[in-house]
């Protein structure tokens, strides 16, 4: 018997009319699944701001939502250039987006800030050159 | 409210089992079985996607019969605004009203009326909860069905305020018993719909513990009856009008959120439009909106299933008419609407739930992706469901079955006949 779920999603590079499609697809299994709806709004708010990242920061890249009975673990996984300075990155109001993206409404620097925000665990494992790998977690109450 | 009531059903013996609808349904409720349509009603939101799409017209809604007047002593009819958008080159509200009371209800209240007071109540309710913004309006029935069974994190966002038909029924119903002396009763408030959905709102309503509405008359039914009897009306027009342009606006999108006077407004239209601004709602994507105004069918309510006119030109015909009417007619000062806030509270019904427990739905879940890789992803339909996934989730909640896919059926019967082969074979040797 399976005692987790693992749902994988490949995201696109520089495709925003697909962007949030795999926020989307998690979002309404958790609710199929009966999760609190305060907990699918973290993840889903979490989820689709690391998705848009992998989207304008790097090049696309691969998703993976582990639901178990304890919590939900989210990995963002890319290829794309890396972060720098990840305290930096972390801080609000920080962004390196050009002005192309900021005309599409993003780069308010918001994104990592509340990926933090919104979950209970957040750590960010970044190589320059190689690429970033972050990973969320969102605990579920035991009732 | 133990079981689910919903106005759409279908009529057997025109299905084909064609599978248009099935595709069609926004909250996939729907299934041919056996070679029929079959409508899950706990998921089905009374949109009427499947009555549009059916080539067959095998869908229809459940409503009233004009009979239903028979029952009553004194009869009030309640126009919705949309029914004005019907009629070709009507330049006065108050032509439809006399014919109204010409064809033999006793008197008219007009919706558009009550929509302008709760414009009025809405006006205020929104400015003065900031905390609740966007505030979602609730004037469409299949608008808080959806948000019941599938946003949960929205719920506080109803505008909870009663639909502009039921406060309309609630001040016809004490308008005419004070006038006749009647009981209640004795007194019967036909509103006359636009679409399924307000048949359902009355059955089982949202937000309020009971409607004011004593039955459900379609604009399709009415429209042939209505005809003549306006043309009889044109010489003596009876003064019966009650509302102006922020009432009879609200019959097609943007009509509501414009009565808020305010800029700060998205108003969207069309149910997949409808889910998309909800999802993108629950996820934070808007800027800071005041209200947000959301109508299932296209064009808004003149373009609900029990229409008769094309909703854009429907909707001409309102810009029309309203021209050279007052801003407003109805007011608040006027009488008394304070029973028009909502009194039940609004609880998410978690009816697509695929386990009863955290564990059991990881389980299931899990049974879902697996079967979902099994199978071919063509989402051809042909084994009644609308997609592969769908038919895993019915296979999960047992309602369904594997060979149901006839790809997999194919494969199936494939390794039998293979074995079959092998066993002549091995007979043959002996
Ligand atoms: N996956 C990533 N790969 C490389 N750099 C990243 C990645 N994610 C974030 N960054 C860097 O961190 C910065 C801050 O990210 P954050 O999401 O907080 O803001 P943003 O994406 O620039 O703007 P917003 O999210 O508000 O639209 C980004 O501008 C970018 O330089
Ligand atoms: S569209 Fe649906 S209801 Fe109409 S004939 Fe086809 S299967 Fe039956
Ligand atoms: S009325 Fe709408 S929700 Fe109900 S079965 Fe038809 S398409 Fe589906
Ligand atoms: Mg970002």
């Amino acid at each position: 018997m399976n005692d987790k779920i693992t749902m994988h999603y490949q995201v696109p590079a520089d495709d925003f009319t697909r962007a949030g499609e795999a926020s989307s697809s998690v979002k309404s299994k958790l609710k199929m699944m009966g999760v609190k709806p305060e907990i699918i709004r973290k993840v889903a708010i979490a989820m689709y701001e690391g998705e848009i990242n992998m989207v304008i920061h790097a090049s696309g890249g691969t998703i993976d939502v582990t639901v178990s009975q304890e919590e939900i673990t989210i990995v963002l996984k890319d290829q794309g250039p890396g972060i720098e300075d990840i305290d930096q990155a972390m801080r609000a109001g920080f962004s390196t987006a050009p002005d192309n993206i900021r005309a599409l409404g993003f780069g308010a620097g918001m994104g990592l800030p509340n990926m933090k925000k919104y979950t209970d665990e957040l750590i960010i494992d970044s190589e320059i050159g190689k690429g970033t790998t972050v990973t969320m977690k969102v605990k579920l109450p035991t009732d | 409210m133990s079981e689910f009531f919903t106005s759409v059903h279908l009529k057997e013996e025109l299905c084909m089992g064609c599978i248009n609808c099935i595709k069609r349904c926004p909250t996939q409720a729907i299934r041919v079985r056996n070679g029929k349509a079959v409508i899950t009603k706990k998921f089905c939101i009374d949109c009427g996607e499947c009555i549009r799409i059916c080539p067959h017209h095998a869908k229809e809604a459940t409503y009233d019969s004009l009979d239903i007047r028979n029952r009553f002593e004194y009869t009030i009819a309640l126009p919705a605004p949309s029914l004005y958008g019907q009629f070709n080159n009507l330049d006065d509200v108050n032509i439809v009203l006399t014919a109204l009371k010409k064809m033999g209800f006793d008197d008219v209240y007009e919706v558009s009326g009550a929509a302008e007071l709760v414009s009025e109540m809405s006006r205020k309710y929104v400015e003065e909860h900031e905390e609740q913004w966007p505030i979602i309006s609730t004037a469409c029935p299949t608008v808080v069905r959806l948000i019941q069974v599938r946003f949960p994190n929205l719920i506080e966002h109803l505008l909870p305020i009663c639909s502009p038909a039921d406060l309309a029924a609630s001040m016809a119903r004490k308008k005419a018993m004070e006038k006749t002396g009647l009981s209640s009763d004795k007194i019967g408030i036909l509103f006359i719909s636009p679409c399924p959905a307000k048949v359902t709102a009355v059955k089982s309503p949202i937000g309020i513990h009971h409607s004011d509405i004593d039955g459900v008359i379609a604009i399709k039914e009415i429209y042939p009856v209505l005809l003549p009897y306006m043309k009889d009306s044109i010489d003596d027009v009876e003064e019966l009008r009650i509302s102006g342009r922020i009432g009879i606006s609200w019959g097609g999108t943007g009509g509501e959120a414009s009565g808020l006077l305010s800029e700060s407004y998205l108003a969207a239209d069309g149910i997949e439009n409808v889910i998309r601004v909800l999802e993108d709602l629950e996820d934070n994507k808007f800027d800071r909106l005041e209200f947000i105004e959301l109508n299932a069918c296209s064009g808004g309510c003149v373009g609900g299933v029990l229409t008769v006119e094309n909703p854009y030109a429907a909707k001409v015909k309102l810009k029309k008419l309203r021209k050279y009417l007052p801003v407003a007619c109805s007011h608040l000062a006027d009488g008394n609407a304070e029973d028009a806030f909502w009194n039940n509270e609004v609880q998410y019904q978690p009816v697509f739930n695929i386990g009863s427990n955290m564990k059991e739905s990881i389980e299931n879940m899990a049974r879902v992706q697996q079967l979902t890789e099994k199978f071919p992803k063509l989402d051809c339909g042909s084994c009644g469901a609308p997609t592969c996934k769908a038919l895993a989730e019915d296979i999960v909640r047992g309602v369904a079955k594997e060979e149901d896919c006839i790809h997999i059926l194919r494969e199936y019967i494939h390794k039998l006949s293979g074995e079959l082969s092998r066993l002549d074979i091995k007979k043959d040797e002996m």
